[in-house]
């Protein structure tokens, strides 16, 4: 394989890596925004310290994901995007509140912050839908016919259990007290529709499209395909077993979060696996949607030096606000 | 309505209420570096005050530029995905470059700036801060260049209807480049210095922040006074550069429509696209041909040149003049508001109230400027999305019907309005807030941690 035939595969795992880390990072902020409403005032503060320092770069992942589409595989974008044209703008609608939220619901009047709690509760919900239909939609090839509705729809009210779940987790792990303890029961309560959620759509995705069935159930790969649903099922099974246990409340608050994030690399592994080589499913490949080759090197030169930059300030990031949530103030 | 008119206005709308924010922004990163310095070099609270009522407004305008500018990088591939698939070659990796190298380096130290006070040193978090305003400033270059190369393509070669770069100094680099983003650095530290001018007026007019608002004015004041006639002989040379490669926007901003020697400057006129005449005509003879050609009797080519070829004329024509005029009037107001503040000993009880009033009117006149600006520049390059090339009719989306345009058009508009009133409001309920409310929240000497850091600081 020449340099200029791997550059669109390159792309595509950069895309994927991207996609991942927004799905993960802004889940966690989505998921505790799916909880505000479970919270008492106090707590909600809280909630919003645990993730307000983040949030900002979690979302430049999906301008990232979105941006490699729209450079690398240009083609697919106009493709994707004008099927998606009102999930997306849901979607951003959703993301917009959420975001201003943020930083209305501390900046206005004492009467107003409810308004700002209850939309920043609207926009993650709104978000985590739209993004939930829209998968759902780009799993099936965006085919039509009375069942792939229904398919999408069972994504759009998976996704943001599975976002809540992650949510809790994260809270878990951010939080003390009596928080803590509402985060280990509001995990347990998201458990249960995000597991019912990922067996049915493991069931019905090789059903609504033709190519996954043959992707997934032809030996010997079916065989070494199994680690993936298997591992799954360890991870949150793992998660789900911690979270009767005391200690999840001291040492090993962080192993439902982590148990969940693998659950989200497995998963995304699984996709990954079922569309390739493909980025739009039946339509359009890889090669056949990527930009010139001179175009990608460019940006990958860029790529080569920034990303790891980005990584390396990301976690110093995370390591200065490391540890339990406290009071956010600007100094 | 038409598709094509529909998702020019949904992605105008998006664009009008994204650049409101970054024009607040890029100048504001640079100011609070300022602020934050005064007041570890001076030890004065007011400085202290000053910075704590700025870091939020900055926080709260990053987060508005945000969540709009996600928005616009769908709109690419919704509204016109003949756009990327022509010309992808050249705008992906502008646009990379800005999401890899300035939206990253913002959004990852901003959680610091924001709220790392007391969890990292004072250098750590003036690095942090210095950062973010960097970031805010490189992420202008990529954009500009790439809205600069659809005004002046340079560097590039077009293969079957898909263009290939040559050049890509060439492409940054275009003949437009410099003056667009020199013109939109100082009209973003205008619409900042203003911002900080009229809220500081209002504060005083309130009774509040007696004093760290008369620091702020005094702040904002210097700077508009500073860079108005800078913008002034800036906005000359982005003109005559635009004559020199853009002839017809410039006829349409004068409202020349046939091309003519010893033009006049159009102060006031109807134009009249019907009947391709001025009407109620009222001008200064032979001050255009001056302004533009520096010669009175210069030739202006006008909008006959180009049929087919040439933008509407009315909104540029108005436009430009709108631009032009609130410019005049923010020249005016900040020498003779400097004049008087400072007679005044920039003290918050003798500045003339009248001068106040003013001041607190024009809070937001960079804002209205900058559009007026950007909406002359902008509507001059249509019929083209790049200029001369291609064309804006050729890369709108043809799978996506009216209607469906539509609502999302008014989704977006309903939300836009919403959000920008609730910014006003709540920039003028911080304004208010007493000082001693802002002071409370100040990190406290009994809390170890803080109270270190900050010392540290001082000695670095």
């Amino acid at each position: 394989m020449s340099f200029d035939h791997a550059l669109p595969l390159i792309f595509m795992a950069l895309m994927g890596v991207a996609m991942l880390i927004y799905v993960i990072s802004d889940g966690y902020d989505l998921g505790v925004g799916l909880l505000m409403h479970r919270a008492t005032a106090e707590e909600k503060d809280v909630l919003i310290a645990s993730i307000g320092p983040f949030w900002d770069a979690n979302e430049t992942w999906l301008v990232l994901g979105i941006g490699i589409l729209l450079v690398a595989f240009p083609k697919a974008h106009g493709v994707v995007l004008s099927q998606l044209y009102l999930p997306v703008t849901l979607m951003l609608v959703g993301l917009t509140l959420r975001g201003v939220a943020f930083d209305f619901r501390v900046k206005a009047k004492a009467s107003d912050k409810p308004l700002w709690d209850r939309l920043f509760f609207a926009g993650s919900m709104l978000a985590s839908l739209s993004q939930g239909w829209m998968l759902g939609r780009y799993i099936s090839g965006f085919g039509e016919g009375w069942n792939y509705p229904i398919f999408a729809a069972a994504i759009a009210v998976a996704l943001p259990a599975a976002y809540a779940l992650l949510g809790a987790a994260w809270l878990i792990m951010k939080t003390e007290g009596e928080l803590q303890a509402k985060a280990i029961a509001w995990a347990k309560l998201a458990w249960w529709p995000v597991v019912v959620g990922m067996v049915l759509i493991s069931l019905a995705t090789p059903w609504v499209s033709t190519t996954v069935r043959e992707r997934w159930f032809t030996l010997p790969a079916l065989i070494a395909l199994m680690v993936i649903p298997l591992a799954t099922g360890i991870s949150l099974l793992a998660a789900r077993l911690l979270l009767n246990k005391a200690i999840v409340r001291t040492t090993l608050c962080w192993v439902p979060f982590v148990a969940l994030i693998a659950v989200f690399v497995l998963g995304f592994i699984g996709l990954a696996y079922s569309i390739y080589p493909f980025v739009v499913i039946d339509r359009l490949t890889i090669w056949e949607a990527a930009s010139s080759p001179a175009a990608l090197k460019v940006i990958l030169i860029g790529v080569c030096i920034s990303v790891p930059a980005i990584a390396a300030y990301t976690v110093f990031s995370y390591r200065v606000f490391w540890g339990k949530a406290t009071e956010l103030r600007y100094a | 309505m038409d598709a094509i008119i529909l998702a020019r206005m949904q992605f105008a709308a998006n664009m009008t209420f994204h650049i409101l924010f970054p024009t607040i922004t890029i100048a504001l990163g640079w100011l609070l570096l300022f602020f934050r310095w005064r007041w570890l070099t001076t030890r004065d609270t007011a400085w202290l005050g000053a910075y704590r009522l700025w870091t939020k407004v900055f926080a709260l305008s990053f987060a508005l530029g945000v969540v709009s500018g996600i928005t616009m990088s769908f709109q690419f591939g919704t509204n016109w995905p003949g756009f990327m698939e022509k010309v992808g070659n050249v705008a992906g990796p502008l646009l990379g470059y800005e999401v890899l190298t300035a939206f990253f380096l913002e959004a990852g130290f901003l959680g610091i700036m924001l709220f790392g006070h007391g969890r990292v040193s004072e250098r750590v978090h003036m690095t942090a801060s210095f950062l973010v305003a960097f970031g805010t400033t490189v992420s202008a270059f990529w954009i500009l260049a790439l809205n600069s190369w659809m005004q002046t393509p340079a560097g590039h070669v077009v293969v079957d209807g898909v263009f290939e770069v040559m050049n890509w100094f060439d492409v940054v680099f275009n003949p437009s480049f410099p003056y667009r983003f020199t013109h939109m650095m100082l009209a973003s530290a205008l619409t900042c210095s203003f911002l900080m001018a009229g809220l500081s007026a209002w504060q005083m007019l309130k009774g509040v922040a007696e004093t760290s608002a008369p620091k702020v004015m005094r702040v904002g004041l210097t700077v508009a006074a500073l860079l108005i006639p800078v913008q002034i002989l800036v906005g000359d040379a982005h003109g005559l550069n635009t004559l020199e490669h853009q002839p017809q926007k410039i006829a349409a901003i004068e409202g020349v429509w046939h091309t003519e020697r010893d033009a006049p400057l159009l102060l006031f006129a109807w134009p009249d696209a019907a009947t391709q005449s001025n009407r109620f005509a009222v001008g200064i003879p032979d001050l255009a041909s001056l302004i533009l050609t520096h010669d009175r009797n210069g030739e202006i080519r006008g909008l006959n040149e180009f049929p087919g070829q040439h933008p509407p004329v009315a909104p540029l024509f108005w436009g430009f003049r709108i631009m032009v005029g609130v410019g005049m009037l923010m020249l005016a107001v900040s020498w003779v508001g400097w004049w008087l503040a400072r007679r005044a000993g920039w003290s918050a009880d003798r500045i003339p109230k009248r001068l106040l009033w003013v001041l607190t009117g024009m809070t937001f006149s960079g804002w209205v400027a900058t559009l007026a600006g950007w909406y002359v520049t902008e509507i001059g390059r249509q019929p083209f999305i790049v200029y001369g090339l291609l064309r804006t009719a050729d890369v709108a989306a043809t799978n996506v019907t009216s209607p469906m345009i539509g609502m999302s058009l008014a989704m977006y508009l309903a939300l836009y309005l919403g959000l920008i009133l609730a910014y006003v409001g709540v920039l003028k309920y911080m304004a208010e807030k007493p000082e001693d409310l802002i002071e409370n929240d100040a990190p406290s000497p009994s809390k170890g941690r803080n109270a270190a850091a900050l010392n540290e600081g001082s000695v670095a």
